[in-house]
C-alpha cells in the first residue's frame, strides 16, 4: 500500500480531531432530523433563491393580510351568534337598547360594544378582507402584464383567478353575517339576482334560503360557508398555488446573468425569510391602523335589517361594485316576456352574465395567446409591458371596462359629492363602458409601440447626454453615448415576435388542409397582435449604428479618436456602468 | 330788552355778511332736521301689529320673491306645461316660510336643479315677516316652538325611549334619501338628499311638516308631532354620541370604505414592498442591481 502523502496536510496533533459537543440547538436538529428527515428537505428549500424586485411582493400583501383575517376571524367567532332567532337588543349602544332584532346582529353589536377589543377586531377583519382582495387583483395585474402567466404558469393563473373568486364570495358571505340593515338588503339583492335566473331561479333561491325569503336559515348557512367551506378551499388553493411557485421557481427580469435556466436572487434564509417576516408585520400594522382609526360598517348606525327600510349609499363592498354598476346603468326595460314568464334581461346581463364571462376571459386569457403565438417553450424572464403591446393594451381595456363599472357603482356618492346628475352620470357611463375600453386598447397599444421605438433609439444612437457641442460652422448637436453593455443586454434580452404566416387551403399533395380555417384565424390574430410591434435592432444594425456615432464623433471633435464630449467637464469621472438601466 | 335789542342791533349788523346765508341755512336744516326726529311716527322695531307686519312682509315679498312667485304669490308658469318659475305660495305657511328662508334656500342665487342651503338673506325680524304675510294668504303650518321639537321636558327614560324609538322612525321613513348616518344622498336631476348635521331641530321639523322641494310631506297624520320629535332627538344624538369606531370617512358606506382600502391600505403596503425591495442585503456600498 502505497499512498502519496505528499499532497497531505501536515499536522503536529498526535491524536484525531473529533467534533466538538452540539450546543443545545444542534442537539434540538439532530434530534428532529433523526425522528422526521427535515434535514434533507431543509437542505435543498432554505437556501432556495428568489428574484428580487418590488413587484414580486404584491401577492404577499394577500397572503399575508389572509393571515390578518384568520387570526381575527378566530377572535370574532368566539362571540359571534349566527342566528336569526329574534330577540331585544341590551346591550351598551343607548340609541338601539330595547329594539328587537336577531341573535347576529345583537351579538355584532355585542363584540363591537361589550367585548374588550371587539370593535378593533371587526374593523381589522373587515379591513383585511378589503386589503386582501385588492392585493390579489394587483398582484394579478402584475402577473398579466409580465406575461408571467406564460408556461409553464398557466394552471396557476387559472388558480390565482379561483383564489380571486373565492375571496370575493368570502367577502360577499362575510358582509352578510352581520344581519344589519346593509347587508340584509345584499342578501335581499342576492334573492333577487338568484330568482332572475331562468326556470330554476326560484327554485334555488327556495334551496339557499330554506323557504321564501328571508327566512330563518341563512345566517346559519352563510356562516358555515364562510367560517369552514370557502375558508378550507381558499387554504388549501393557496398551498397549491404556493408550491407550484416553488415548483416552478420565480418568474426574474431580464438581465446580464439572468437565463431561462437559472434565478439570480437572494436566498429564503436569511434573507427573504427576514424580508417576509418583516412584510407581515408591516401589512398587520397598517391593517391594524385601519382598523383602530378607520371606521368600517358601523353596523349600530344602520340598525337591524328590516325589509321595509333602506338607506341611500347601499353599496355592496369595493369588490362586488362593478357588477352592482353595470346593474345600476343597464336600461331598466330591458325585459322580454316569454309564454308569460318574464326574462330580466336588466339582471341577468349584469350579474349573472357578464360577471362570470370576465372571470373566463380572465382564466383563458394565456391559453388564447400560447395558441395565437404558437409559443410551447417555458418561460421563467419576464416581459416589459411595452414589449407585449397587444396584451398589456388588452389588459388595459379590461381594467378600464372595470374601472368605468366600478366608478357606475358609486354613482349616487359620486352624484352628490361632485354636484352632478345622477342620470347625467348614468347616460354618460352607458356609452363609455364600450368606448373607454376601445380608446384605452388603442391608446395604451400605440403607447409601447412608441415606448419599443424609444428603447431602439437607446441601442442604436445612445442616450442623451445633455452636452451641447457647437461645430466650427455653428451647428448646435446635443452629444449622444451608448448605453453601458449591461443596459443594452437588457434591453435586448427579448424575443423578436414572430408572426404566424398564413397557410394555403391545400397541402403540397391538393388536398383541402385539416383547420385551415382556424388556422387562417389564427394567423389573422397573430398578425393583429404582432403586426405593429418594433423589433429589437439586429446585430449589424447596431454595429453599423455603434460604427456611424463613432465616425460622426470624430469629424465633430476634428481629432483622430472619438470623443465623448466630457473633455470639458468633470462628467469624465462618472463610470458609465454605473448608469442604471432606469436612468436613461 | 335793551340787552335784547342790543344784541339783536349787534347781529343784525352782520346780516348782509358774507356768511349770513351759509349760517342761516345750516340752522334751518338743524331746526327742520330735530323738529321732524321728535314728531315722527315711532320706527317699526318697537312691538309690530300682525297688520303692520303683513304690510311689511309684503313689500319684501314684491321685492324679492314676486319675480318667480308672482305679485299676489299665485306662482308663475312657464310656457312648457306644468313647469312654474315659482309655485304658488297660496297655503304652504309659516313653516315653509320660516325654513326656505331661514335657512338661505330662498330667494334663489339662480335657478338650478335645487336651492342649496346658504346663508340667510333676510334677517330674523324680515324673515317674521315674510312669513305672516305667506300666512296671512291662506291657512297652512304654523313654525313649530320649540316645546314641539324638544325632550327637553322628558324624563331620563323617556328620553332614552323616544331616541330610540326616534331611530326607528328615522331608519323606516329618512335613510332612504339622507343615508343612515344622515350625511345625505342623491335625488334624479342634480337633486340631493341634503346632509342633516347641524341643521337645527326647528328646521328639520318644519321640513317634515311642509316637505320642500323634492322630500314628500310628512304631515301629523303620518308622522305624529311625537314621531318627528324623536326623530330629531335620534339626529341629535348621533351627533353627541363619541365616533366608537374612528374617522366616520363622511358616513357615506362602503364606497368610501372602498376608497380607504385602496388608496390608504394598498397604496401604503405597495409601498413598503418597494421599501422592502430597495434595501436588500449586500456586501458592499454601492448600488447591487441583483
Amino acid at each position: 500500500m502505497s499512498v502519496d502523502t505528499s499532497k497531505v496536510a501536515t499536522s503536529n496533533r498526535t491524536e484525531a480531531a473529533t467534533a466538538s459537543k452540539p450546543g443545545p440547538a444542534g442537539s434540538l436538529a439532530s434530534w428532529a432530523d433523526d425522528r422526521l428527515g427535515l434535514a434533507t428537505m431543509m437542505k435543498k428549500n432554505l437556501r432556495k433563491v428568489f428574484p428580487d424586485h418590488w413587484s414580486f411582493m404584491l401577492g404577499e400583501i394577500a397572503l399575508w393580510s389572509f393571515v390578518v383575517l384568520l387570526l381575527t376571524g378566530v377572535f370574532l367567532t368566539l362571540w359571534f351568534n349566527p342566528s336569526m332567532g329574534h330577540v331585544t337588543y341590551e346591550g351598551s349602544y343607548d340609541q338601539l337598547r330595547g329594539i328587537g332584532m336577531s341573535e347576529a346582529m345583537a351579538s355584532t353589536l355585542n363584540i363591537s360594544f361589550d367585548v374588550r377589543g371587539g370593535l378593533l377586531m371587526r374593523q381589522m377583519h373587515h379591513w383585511a378582507a378589503m386589503i386582501f382582495i385588492a392585493a390579489m387583483m394587483v398582484h394579478l395585474l402584475r402577473v398579466a402584464f409580465t406575461g408571467a402567466y406564460r408556461k409553464p404558469r398557466e394552471l396557476n393563473w387559472v388558480i390565482g383567478c379561483l383564489l380571486l373568486l373565492l375571496g370575493t364570495l368570502e367577502g360577499f358571505t362575510g358582509y352578510s353575517l352581520p344581519d344589519d340593515l346593509l347587508s340584509g338588503t345584499g342578501v335581499r339583492a342576492a334573492d333577487g339576482f338568484l330568482k332572475a335566473t331562468p326556470v330554476a331561479g326560484s327554485y334555488m333561491s327556495f334551496l339557499l334560503f330554506g323557504g321564501e325569503f328571508p327566512g330563518e336559515s341563512i345566517i346559519p348557512r352563510l356562516y358555515i360557508i364562510h367560517v369552514l367551506l370557502i375558508p378550507g378551499i381558499l387554504l388549501a388553493l393557496i398551498a397549491v398555488h404556493m408550491l407550484l411557485l416553488v415548483y416552478h421557481k420565480h418568474t426574474q427580469w431580464p438581465g446580464p446573468g439572468r437565463t431561462e435556466q437559472n434565478v439570480v436572487g437572494f436566498p429564503m434564509l436569511p434573507v427573504y425569510a427576514a424580508k417576509a417576516g418583516g412584510f407581515f408585520f408591516m401589512v398587520f400594522g397598517v391593517i391594524a391602523l385601519m382598523g383602530g382609526l378607520l371606521s368600517i360598517n358601523p353596523v349600530w348606525k344602520f340598525g337591524p335589517y328590516d325589509p321595509t327600510k333602506v338607506t341611500a349609499g347601499s353599496q355592496p363592498d369595493w369588490y362586488m361594485g362593478w357588477p352592482d354598476g353595470l346593474l345600476r346603468i343597464i336600461p331598466t326595460g330591458w325585459e322580454s316576456v316569454i309564454f308569460g314568464y318574464t326574462i330580466s334581461w336588466n339582471v341577468m346581463l349584469p350579474i349573472l352574465i357578464v360577471p362570470p364571462l370576465m372571470l373566463v376571459v380572465l382564466m383563458l386569457l394565456p391559453f388564447v395567446e400560447s395558441w395565437i403565438t404558437g409559443d410551447k417553450r417555458d418561460h421563467h424572464l419576464l416581459q416589459r409591458p411595452r414589449n407585449a403591446p397587444t396584451r398589456t393594451a388588452v389588459m388595459v381595456a379590461l381594467m378600464t371596462f372595470y374601472g368605468l363599472a366600478w366608478a357606475a357603482g358609486g354613482n349616487d356618492i359620486i352624484a352628490i359629492k361632485l354636484h352632478a346628475s345622477i342620470n347625467q352620470i348614468t347616460y354618460f357611463m352607458r356609452v363609455a363602458i364600450f368606448v373607454g375600453p376601445l380608446l384605452a386598447f388603442w391608446i395604451t397599444r400605440r403607447w409601447c409601440i412608441s415606448l419599443q421605438r424609444h428603447d431602439n433609439e437607446l441601442l442604436l444612437h445612445g442616450y442623451e447626454t445633455g452636452i451641447i457641442t457647437r461645430s466650427p460652422e455653428g451647428q448646435y448637436a446635443e452629444r449622444h453615448l451608448p448605453i453601458n453593455t449591461k443596459a443594452a443586454y437588457t434591453l435586448t434580452a427579448r424575443d423578436r415576435d414572430h408572426i404566424h404566416p398564413v397557410g394555403s387551403d391545400t397541402d403540397a399533395a391538393g388536398v383541402a388542409a385539416p383547420n385551415s380555417r382556424s388556422d387562417k384565424l389564427r394567423a389573422k390574430l397573430s398578425s393583429w397582435m404582432y403586426g405593429h410591434n418594433v423589433q429589437k435592432p439586429t446585430a449589424a444594425e447596431l454595429e453599423a449604428a455603434h460604427h456611424h456615432a463613432e465616425h460622426e464623433a470624430e469629424l465633430q471633435s476634428g481629432l483622430d479618436h472619438p470623443v465623448d464630449g466630457h473633455q470639458f467637464d468633470d462628467h469624465r469621472l462618472r463610470d458609465t456602468d454605473e448608469v442604471p438601466l432606469r436612468d436613461h | 330788552m335793551q340787552l335784547l335789542n342790543r344784541t339783536a342791533g349787534r347781529l343784525s349788523r352782520h346780516r348782509r355778511g358774507p356768511l349770513a346765508g351759509l349760517v342761516v341755512l345750516f340752522l334751518g336744516l338743524v331746526l327742520s332736521g330735530s323738529l321732524y326726529t321728535a314728531l315722527a311716527p315711532a320706527p317699526a322695531n318697537s312691538q309690530a301689529s300682525d297688520t303692520d307686519q303683513i304690510a311689511q312682509g309684503k313689500e319684501l315679498f314684491l321685492t324679492s320673491c314676486a319675480t318667480c312667485h308672482g305679485k299676489n304669490a299665485e306662482g308663475i308658469s312657464t310656457v312648457r306645461d306644468g313647469y312654474q318659475l315659482g309655485p304658488s305660495l297660496v297655503g304652504v305657511g309659516a313653516a315653509a316660510v320660516d325654513f326656505q328662508v331661514g335657512t338661505g334656500r330662498m330667494p334663489m342665487a339662480s335657478p338650478g336643479a335645487q336651492a342649496p342651503r346658504k346663508e340667510p338673506v333676510f334677517d330674523e325680524e324680515e324673515t317674521a315677516a315674510l312669513a305672516a304675510y305667506v300666512a296671512s294668504l291662506a291657512p297652512g303650518p304654523a313654525i313649530p316652538n320649540e316645546s314641539d321639537y324638544s325632550i327637553e321636558g322628558l324624563s331620563e327614560e323617556e328620553r332614552e325611549e323616544a331616541i330610540a324609538r326616534g331611530g326607528q322612525i328615522f331608519l323606516t321613513n329618512c335613510t332612504a334619501c339622507h343615508n343612515f348616518n344622515g350625511a345625505g344622498g342623491a335625488m334624479p336631476r342634480g337633486g340631493y338628499a341634503p346632509n342633516l348635521h347641524g341643521v337645527e331641530g326647528k328646521y328639520i321639523y318644519e321640513a317634515l311638516l311642509t316637505g320642500p322641494q323634492q322630500m314628500p310631506n310628512f304631515s301629523n297624520g303620518n308622522l305624529t308631532p311625537e314621531d318627528k320629535r324623536d326623530v330629531i332627538a335620534y339626529l341629535d344624538s348621533i351627533q353627541e354620541t363619541p365616533e366608537y369606531a374612528g374617522f366616520t370617512l363622511g358616513g357615506l358606506g362602503p364606497v368610501s370604505e372602498g376608497l380607504f382600502a385602496w388608496l390608504v391600505g394598498i397604496g401604503s403596503l405597495v409601498g413598503a414592498a418597494v421599501w422592502i425591495a430597495s434595501h436588500t442585503t449586500r456586501s458592499k456600498k454601492s448600488k447591487v442591481n441583483a
